[in-house]
């Protein structure tokens, strides 16, 4: 039988070159530069396993906009897009159920799923005691739920097209647009969700999207509500991708374009920073 | 100090708030020992592991393995090391071998090194034809091994196994030492935790007996039966109620004696004789038994207490 461990295979001056090199590197007992594997093993289980949820996740937004933009749509008419011109209703609210779809997977994948590897599973802890540090794993979760919102992001984009919802080429940058809202809702819950030990408080996170989801400009103009309540729908983050992805989706920009863009970049930078810094607590006790 | 022992960990410190877990342990390995840590739940064995694989942070002391310190050089630490977790934490999202593939990727090993090394893994593991099973649908003993296997796919210089058999039958704890002990002879350094001293006596070269995260002492199995303890033991029942009681009348048989709720056990080098002495003064036990020392022996003697309670 072939040697199964190598008890004294190695040569034994190897470790300090490794303990160099370690030495230099930022994140040393953080990071070891291996999401890739991390991205690999979401995958390899999601052919098995997960599926009936990619598809749910697909379908969602699809028939909010058949029932509401098709179905509601021929008694609201045309209403006013963007730029002034007017647009089918099912035109103006397909980019928001866009935003709302990129916000939903992103927060699913890294609230609920990441809740249940780490308190359930024990994935984390496998991963952990590998050479993978916890900013390898929590960058990796982040992949996957990225490249789960683009692939809905793709597919609501396309439908979008068959049905006619789209007049221009340049709506295509809604799938990185979502990208980018999806990215900031994925690195913000992860880190939340870092704080969170039970089912209840998790349920909290449903209580804030629900209201959010239902009153970020998603099915009518903010101008509908009085001055205070703008103020506070502006300062959600939904909003702010809803009115991102309905400016893309016509083609026409203003100086707030940059402000919704800059929202989800100091999103992500806030959301990056807390959740590496819960790893540390959480995982280097 | 021996300049070439693969663990060196110097007055180790563990505090979580006002508990102190790990009390100033001090301990060094040389390669391709098997090394024991001793002790009854909550002794601190646990939380020693961690801090060898650099998953808990530790209070104070040094801790050296091959080289690194674990709390600066996590990932590269883990690199060298075969981690067996107290309870299972296998993949259960993934088939049997994928297990094995996944998890070498964690270290960043190439493909065309894993699928025949995970293969031959699962030839170690006597699970060749559970390879393509789901994880869920195998037996404990099964997922031990496999947790084994998976342990090995990097091949590490130390292997760190906690509570390896705990919750197992006995048929398959045996099929489980039986693979560690390969593992030993092919020079694996194994560090292994344990509250069974059957097991400790199987499998440790040298152990450490751990209490409220102190050594207690420090040696081979047989020399600590050697040093606390005496040949042999003679185990007397007389009933729950006199058990108790019934301790004074023996006193003066044997070197030593230990009252516990359901026996009393006379410490001596020919336990027949001494169970001569105990007939003529006239006292009958319910049951007798004559036995070699254990370990269990020693803990009690070190500690007053059981190692199972």
């Amino acid at each position: 039988m072939s040697t199964i461990a190598s008890g004294q295979g190695q040569p034994q001056g190897q470790p300090h070159s490794v303990t160099e090199a370690a030495r230099q590197r930022k994140f040393g007992a953080l990071y070891s530069r291996n999401v890739r594997s991390v991205v690999a093993r979401g995958l390899m289980a999601a052919k098995s396993s997960t599926w009936l949820i990619l598809v749910s996740g697909f379908f969602e937004p699809v028939l909010y906009l058949i029932a509401m933009g098709v179905g509601l749509g021929t008694i609201v008419g045309d209403v006013e897009g963007p730029g002034g011109q007017m647009i089918s209703y099912a035109a103006y609210i397909a980019p928001a159920l866009l935003a709302v779809s990129a916000m939903n997977g992103a927060v699913y994948d890294s609230t609920w799923n990441v809740f249940f590897k780490m308190n359930f599973a024990k994935l984390y802890q496998g991963m952990l005691y590998t050479s993978l540090g916890p900013l390898d794993v929590a960058m990796g979760e982040t992949v996957l739920a990225l490249l789960r919102g683009f692939l809905y992001a793709t597919g609501f984009t396309a439908v979008m097209g068959v049905m006619g919802l789209l007049t221009t080429p340049s709506a295509v940058l809604m799938i990185p647009a979502s990208l980018l809202i999806a990215f900031g809702f994925a690195s913000l819950g992860m880190g939340i969700t870092s704080f969170m030990k039970t089912f209840q408080q998790m349920d909290w996170i449903n209580f804030f999207m629900l209201p959010m989801f239902l009153f970020s400009a998603t099915f009518y103009p903010l101008s509908v509500y009085p001055e205070s309540i703008q103020w506070l729908i502006q300062a959600m983050p939904l909003w702010h991708g809803v009115e991102l992805l309905r400016q893309i989706s016509v083609g026409v920009f203003s100086p707030a374009t940059a402000i919704h863009i800059g929202y989800y970049l100091v999103m992500i930078v806030i959301g990056v920073t807390l959740t590496t810094g819960r790893l540390r607590a959480l995982f280097l006790k | 100090m021996n300049p070439d022992a693969v663990i060196r960990a110097d007055m180790l410190r563990k505090e979580y708030g006002d508990v102190t877990a790990v009390d100033g342990i001090s301990f060094e390995v040389p390669p391709g020992e098997s090394f024991g840590l001793l002790g009854p739940n909550g002794a601190g064995k646990s939380t020693t592991m961690k801090m060898i694989g650099g998953v808990s942070r530790r209070t104070s002391g040094t801790l050296d393995i091959m080289g690194l310190d674990p709390d600066e050089n996590g990932p590269e630490v883990r690199a060298h090391l075969g981690v067996v977790p107290q309870q299972d934490n296998l993949d259960e999202e993934l088939r049997v071998r994928e297990n094995l593939i996944v998890y070498g990727r964690y270290f960043g090993l190439p493909l065309s090194y894993l699928r025949p090394k995970a293969d031959e893994l699962l030839e170690f593991a006597q699970l060749t034809d559970k390879a393509k099973s789901r994880v869920d649908a195998l037996s404990g003993g099964m997922k031990r091994r496999l947790t084994i296997a998976r342990s090995l796919i990097n091949e590490p210089k130390i292997l760190l196994l906690d509570e390896p058999t705990t919750g197992l039958d006995p048929q398959a704890r045996h099929i489980l030492w039986d693979r560690l002990f390969r593992l030993k002879e092919q020079g694996v350094t194994l560090i292994l935790t344990t509250h069974y001293m059957d097991e400790a006596e199987q499998l440790c070269d040298r152990l450490i007996v751990v209490d409220k995260g102190r050594i207690m002492a420090e040696g081979s199995p047989s020399s600590l039966i050697r040093d606390h303890s005496t040949r042999e033991v003679l185990e007397l029942r007389f009933g729950s109620e006199r058990n108790a009681t019934i301790g004074a009348e023996l006193v003066g048989i044997g070197e030593r004696l230990e009252t516990l709720p359901d026996r009393v056990l006379i410490y001596a080098d020919d336990g027949e004789a001494a169970l001569e002495q105990v007939s003529a003064r006239g006292l009958h036990p319910l049951t007798s038994l004559v036995r070699r020392s254990s370990l269990e022996d020693v803990f009690l003697r070190l500690t007053g207490r059981s190692l199972i309670d």
